[in-house]
């Protein structure tokens, strides 16, 4: 018990202070590197309660997809030394006060309702799935996911399939003067396009490229 | 305090959604961070999901968690697609100097 209490607060202190960092860091990458080690560090806690799927999945998409995703396109637009000031900004900087005090109220509304919360008595009865322990997380989960939620399944292949159809066709630009292979018109050029025949008179020649 | 029940998981996701929200309010210079900001919020609303899942021994929870995770990637993939074709078009991705409709 106390092993896991104190995993469990080394690996939320990690997160929380990774998660400052990303926002209030000078440079963009080290913010991308910090957004790893946070999603690291929540992926071990799902890990630690018994959610491996999720935790594993968590590593696979956001550290390897989203994360790798991110440091490429900072990368690219080369931004990283642009300066991520907040406090500094030249003028009508008005946003800061008031934007802190809606956090602020947020995140203490968030904790009322989390220390007000009670369970409902008909809670339990009221399951949809109960987890059966004698499976592991990953079988259970995927004998949901295949049966009960299969349309919400197929729905979210396709909000990816979309996605990625997306993001190609707005970065997908034709540049001009650059020389292309057109398989197209090299399929489909034939011999009356190819070849002329002409009657060459005597002592004249040809003219080419008449 | 030893041992850790649903509201130590509660108060964990509830510090990093403000946290993101902090970042989205505040960050007024890179439009990149602001995204990073909207993972954070998501990872806390994932938190949550998990936490309740496992707390109240039911399944459900932890199969919305994947569906947020399939948006979430596609959401990513889509703003920084946007992202790069508006650096292309304008030369820069500051915020204060994204003022194009004048909001």
């Amino acid at each position: 018990m106390i092993a896991h209490a104190i995993v469990f607060y080394i690996f939320s202190l990690i997160a929380i202070v990774s998660a400052i960092m990303v926002t209030v860091s000078k440079n963009t990458v080290n913010s991308v590197f910090f957004l790893i080690l946070d999603f690291i560090s929540i992926s071990c806690l799902f890990i630690m309660i018994g959610a491996e799927f999720l935790g594993m999945i968590m590593l696979i998409v956001y550290v390897g997809a989203v994360a790798v995703l991110f440091l490429f396109v900072v990368m690219m637009l080369n931004v990283a030394q642009q300066k991520n000031e907040w406090f500094n900004s030249s003028g009508r900087s008005s946003h800061i006060p008031i934007g802190l005090l809606v956090s602020i109220i947020i995140f203490f509304e968030l904790i009322i309702v989390i220390g007000g919360w009670k369970y409902k008595p008909d809670l339990l009865d009221s399951i949809a799935i109960e987890i059966n322990t004698d499976l592991t997380n990953t079988q259970s989960l995927g004998s949901v996911i295949y049966t009960d939620y299969i349309h919400l399944f197929q729905l979210s292949g396709m909000v990816l399939l979309v996605a990625m159809i997306g993001a190609i066709v707005l970065t997908f630009r034709q540049r001009s003067g650059v020389k292309r292979q057109s398989y197209f018109k090299q399929i489909s050029r034939d011999r009356k396009d190819g070849i002329e025949l002409v009657d060459v008179e005597n002592n004249k020649g040809v003219k080419i490229d008449a | 305090m030893l041992s850790i029940g649903l509201g130590h998981y509660l108060t964990l996701a509830a510090i990093i959604f403000t946290i993101g929200i902090v970042g989205i309010f505040l960050n007024r210079k890179n439009i990149i961070v602001i995204l990073m900001s909207i993972e954070l919020i998501l990872l806390a609303v994932n938190i949550n999901l998990v936490s309740f899942s496992i707390f109240i021994n039911d399944l459900s929870g932890q199969v919305f968690t994947l569906f947020i995770l399939t948006v979430a990637a596609a959401e990513a993939a889509i703003g920084l697609a946007i992202i790069v074709v508006y650096y292309r078009n304008s030369g820069t991705i500051r915020v204060e100097e994204i003022d194009r409709l004048k909001g």
